[in-house]
């Protein structure tokens, strides 16, 4: 019991966090000028070859075009995959490899907040990344609502809880190659499966349901879809109410789940 | 006397998943003086200095910092506190300038006050050259001079240097040597941890030998010289002959015979080798002083650690 109650401990936290994601951005900018090509390119690829391309085999029920149905989605898909693997990849090479934790936790930071710097990092790429790509569809004219000023702040918060899920991986991983195991057992399936490529109504009601429990992707395309589209009529707010629950819940696990990695 | 303390651990515990690192040791540091943590790999040196860093939190005992329990002031400890890692954690994705103005962030020193210190700091351990180039491309020696130099950002009180010249040639060991004079100088408390024992006899005021995470010997370098090998040692080829007459001449020495050689280690004032050399002659005979090397031998032995 005390063991589980440990693992939910309010972190201790102070505007020292944003020294820690300071310190990442100030490595983004460095570099930020190759770091904007993918997320600008591979969007225009996924609309080219499946919303242009196989887009002209696939009749949707309610007659929409199918670019505009996944191109709200690619904007999900990117807050997902920019966050998680900021929060995978990237943090696990600071912490293992450059000893960028230890090197911090010895001066007044701690490192709960080493590790919340990190998630707002995490949440920061996705709202980067999503808002390139979010700039893409606009430009062919796939997100007319006004509504898609609301999707920026949806990102970070959709980024927030990735990096966050992200993070438990990294606590407890032995070492980076075993980060395979969650992207082809999580992140692939949620890619395919979150009602990105087909709507939810094509499977069975029971895997619907249990597609919107489980699946954080999901929330997200759902509600970037609302967004950029004006369809706020579909109540997204429960999809919202989601996130704003889930999110809390993970981002404290994997703070307590690395100090007790961390903290020997 | 009295000295102020500055950092003093009573019973310090600490156990990884049962192994016992460190077991339950004692001491004082006090303000101003340079302390030398000594002893075989693994003794828990390193342990110690973050238990006394506040990065890890001891299992048992107690170690307060300036009056402060290191349990619940890791901010304020760990501002008076510089620390120069065994490990290097230089961070790659920067210069030599940026890793100290971002590592300076995290003390929340105002950034030109962090430019103008960061750039003192470079001149002090001589990497003004390097300024701008990526950590990558410095030599190990290099490295070890600006871990110090961060060290060194937060202006602290204490200084902990873990193996600061391990892998150094001797030009920068003595350049370090010299900058931790200079702090000593200054006031600043070093902890050391090193395992050249002419490092240690040249830089500490007071050491500790330390083996499987317990204290077995402490006090000042030279007279831990004097009691545990005398002043000089006599160094001379084996044979049974020579070991039987030593035994007669020098009748309560501590002889050790290492590989083909004997070591001779007395109680009797300088003079006495000279003059048995002077009456026999033996073979490859040599008369040196005793050091701090001597010393750690004999207490730790000579098997090597896992
Ligand atoms: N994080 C850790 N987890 C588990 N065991 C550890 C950890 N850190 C140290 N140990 C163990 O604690 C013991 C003391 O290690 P420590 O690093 O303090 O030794 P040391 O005296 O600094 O040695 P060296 O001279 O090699 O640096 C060793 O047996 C080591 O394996
Ligand atoms: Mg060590």
């Amino acid at each position: 019991m005390a063991n589980i109650a440990s693992l939910f401990r309010l972190p201790k936290l102070s505007y020292r966090v944003w020294r820690v994601w300071m310190r990442n951005r100030d490595v983004f900018m460095k570099t930020y000028k190759t770091g904007f090509l993918p997320p600008l390119l591979e969007p225009v690829l996924y609309l080219l070859a499946l919303g242009l391309g196989l887009g002209g085999f696939v009749q949707l029920i309610n007659g929409e075009p199918y670019i505009q149905f996944i191109a709200p989605a690619l904007v999900a898909v990117s807050m997902m995959f920019s966050s998680f693997y900021e929060c995978t990849f990237a943090s696990f090479v600071r912490m293992y490899f450059q000893k960028t934790f230890d090197a911090i936790i010895a001066t007044p930071v701690n490192i709960e907040e080493v590790i919340t710097g990190e998630l707002l990092w995490g949440a920061t790429k996705s709202l980067i990344n999503s808002s390139i790509v979010l700039g893409v569809i606009f430009a062919f004219g796939l997100a007319p609502s006004p509504f898609l000023l609301l999707i920026p702040p949806l990102s970070f918060l959709v980024g927030l809880l990735f990096s966050s899920i992200a993070m438990c991986f990294t606590a407890i991983v032995p070492n980076i190659d075993s980060f395979s195991y969650p992207n082809f057992l999580f992140i692939t399936p949620m890619f395919l499966l979150s009602g990105t490529f087909f709507p939810l109504a094509a499977i069975p009601e029971l895997l619907q349901v249990a597609a919107q429990l489980f699946l954080p992707l999901t929330n997200a395309v759902k509600l970037t879809r609302a967004l950029a589209l004006g369809r706020l009529e579909f109540a997204p707010l429960l999809n919202l109410a989601w996130l704003l629950i889930v999110t809390p819940f993970f981002f404290i696990l994997s703070i307590n789940l690395m100090r007790k990695r961390l903290i020997k | 006397m009295n000295r102020e303390i500055l950092v003093e651990a009573e019973g310090l515990k600490k156990t990884f998943d049962g192994l016992l690192a460190v077991d339950g040791i004692n001491f004082k540091i006090f303000k101003g003086e340079s302390f030398g943590f000594l002893g075989p790999n693994g003794a828990g040196k390193t342990t110690t200095m973050k238990m006394i860093n506040g990065v890890s939190p001891p299992t048992a005992g107690n170690l307060t910092i300036a009056g402060m329990d290191v349990c619940g002031n890791g901010r304020e400890i760990k501002s008076m506190i510089g620390v120069a890692p065994q490990e290097d954690n230089l961070d790659p994705d920067f210069t030599v300038f940026q890793n100290l103005t971002v590592y300076a962030r995290y003390f929340n020193i105002p950034k030109e006050a962090a430019k103008k210190r960061a750039e003192q700091l470079l001149r002090f351990v001589q990497l003004e050259e390097k300024r701008d180039v990526i950590i990558t491309y410095l030599s190990a020696g290099m490295k070890r001079r600006l871990i110090i130099a961060r060290a060194l950002l937060n202006e602290p009180q204490i200084l902990i240097l873990d193996e600061p010249t391990t892998g150094l040639d001797p030009q920068a060991r003595h350049l370090i040597w010299n900058k931790i004079r200079s702090l000593q100088k200054e006031g600043v408390t070093v902890i050391l941890t090193t395992h050249y024992m002419d490092e240690a006899a040249q830089l500490c005021d007071r050491i500790i030998i330390m083996d499987h995470g317990k204290i077995i010997e402490e006090g000042k370098p030279m007279d831990l010289v004097r009691k545990h090998a005398g002043e000089e040692v006599l160094e001379l080829v084996y044979s049974e002959e020579v070991m039987k007459l030593l035994k007669q001449t020098f009748r309560n020495a501590r002889m050790e015979v290492v590989g083909d050689k004997i070591h001779v280690f007395t109680s009797h004032p300088r003079g006495a080798f000279s003059k048995m050399l002077k009456a026999a002659s033996f073979r490859g005979a040599v008369i040196r002083d005793a050091n701090l090397e001597d010393v750690f031998l004999k207490l730790t032995g000579r098997r090597l650690r896992e």
